[in-house]
């Protein structure tokens, strides 16, 4: 009932960790590189479209051995960038 | 066709590569195959205790390489198993006395001798590793469910497939199942999970394997041991046979085996 007061078992620990340096070491991503990633990938995509800064997903996911780079990115709505 | 050259490696030391190569050699030559395990850790030279086989020594991989004995010289016969056959590392300090081609060359004069070749890969990813991994058919990668040692095989798995050497098996060493059920280990699934290749093995920690060692008598000689019986099995999975993982959970004694039910 009360679990979520004890310290999360340290397998989940590991596992979290390893799934977290294992993204990196395999795309050879350091955490600093990724976060310049998205400042580009963001600034290139608002030269086109307005887009919903405080909305925006990136990172990496694993899909068996390979990873994948997931954006989920909105876009302001015209209408409304019109009206406004 | 002629022998199977399998290479077994892990990256991180110590998670029981030389252990491995043992009783699978053991394992395979116990069901009647022409066994060979080659000692691939030049100047670290650990299969040949391991085996029990360490006053047999005579010549050395390198003594064939360098044309000093004739290949037949320098395979040591096990004193259990009439098939089983080792060829120990040498002692020299030179690395570089062995080459990827040279064991090829060594691998393919040994494919017509026996039906398996079996090579003792060194930890890391240089010169030994890079030795070790040349000739093989078919990588297996050990690892424990830990995370230094589940990192670096995640390491290992990549550079196997960026080399072009095929996804590699994985073999689970040491899991220690009551650590697992308190979820404070990392258990077969996880690692599984984490490194996303095929398994073809778990086996439990088992002190009997340090007795094993301590006598130059592989476990898998052994009828009653756990981690012996899990060995067998790999072996036999890689001559094809499908066998079920085997139940880690039932050599637990009666008082965790009640409280497991008291927690369902």
């Amino acid at each position: 009932m009360f679990d979520f007061l004890k310290p999360k078992r340290s397998a989940a620990s590991a596992k979290e960790r390893l799934q977290l340096v294992l993204i990196h070491d395999r795309t050879d991503l350091t955490p600093n590189e990724l976060e310049a990633l998205k400042d580009d990938l963001l600034a290139a995509i608002s030269r086109y479209v307005d887009i919903e800064p405080g909305a925006v997903r990136i990172g990496l996911e694993r899909d068996g051995r390979s990873q994948r780079l997931i954006a989920d990115i909105p876009l302001r709505s015209t209408v409304r960038r019109r009206s406004g | 066709m002629g022998a199977q050259v399998v290479t077994i490696t892990s990256g991180k030391g110590g998670v029981g590569k030389t252990t491995a190569v043992a009783n699978l050699g053991v394992a395979l030559a116990a069901d009647g195959a022409r066994v060979v395990c080659i000692d691939g850790d030049i100047g670290l030279r650990n299969l040949d205790i391991v085996m029990g086989l360490e006053n047999r020594i005579v010549y050395d991989v390198v003594d064939v390489i360098e044309g000093r004995c004739r290949l037949r010289q320098a395979m040591i016969r096990d004193k259990r198993l009439p098939e089983l056959f080792l060829i120990p590392a040498a002692q020299t300090r030179d690395k570089t006395a062995v080459t990827p081609s040279d064991m090829v060359r060594l691998c393919e004069e040994l494919r017509g001798e026996v039906d398996w070749v079996l090579i003792d890969s060194p930890a890391g990813i240089e010169r030994g590793f890079k030795n070790s991994i040349a000739a093989a058919d078919r990588v297996l990668v050990v690892t424990n469910p830990e995370i230094s040692a589940v990192r670096d095989a995640d390491r290992v798995i990549g550079i196997l497939e960026a080399e072009e050497k095929g996804t590699p098996s994985l073999i689970i060493n040491r899991l220690n199942t009551t650590m697992v059920r308190q979820h404070d280990m990392l258990s077969a699934e996880d690692v599984l999970d984490l490194l996303a290749i095929k398994l073809i093995g778990v086996v439990p920690e088992d002190e009997g394997v340090i007795v094993g060692t301590n006598r130059g008598n592989p476990v898998a000689l052994d009828p009653k041991s756990r981690a012996g019986q899990a060995f067998r099995n790999i072996a036999k999975r890689l001559s094809g046979q499908d066998v079920p993982l085997m139940d880690l959970d039932s050599n637990s004694s009666l008082w965790t085996r009640l409280t497991n039910l008291g927690r369902k």
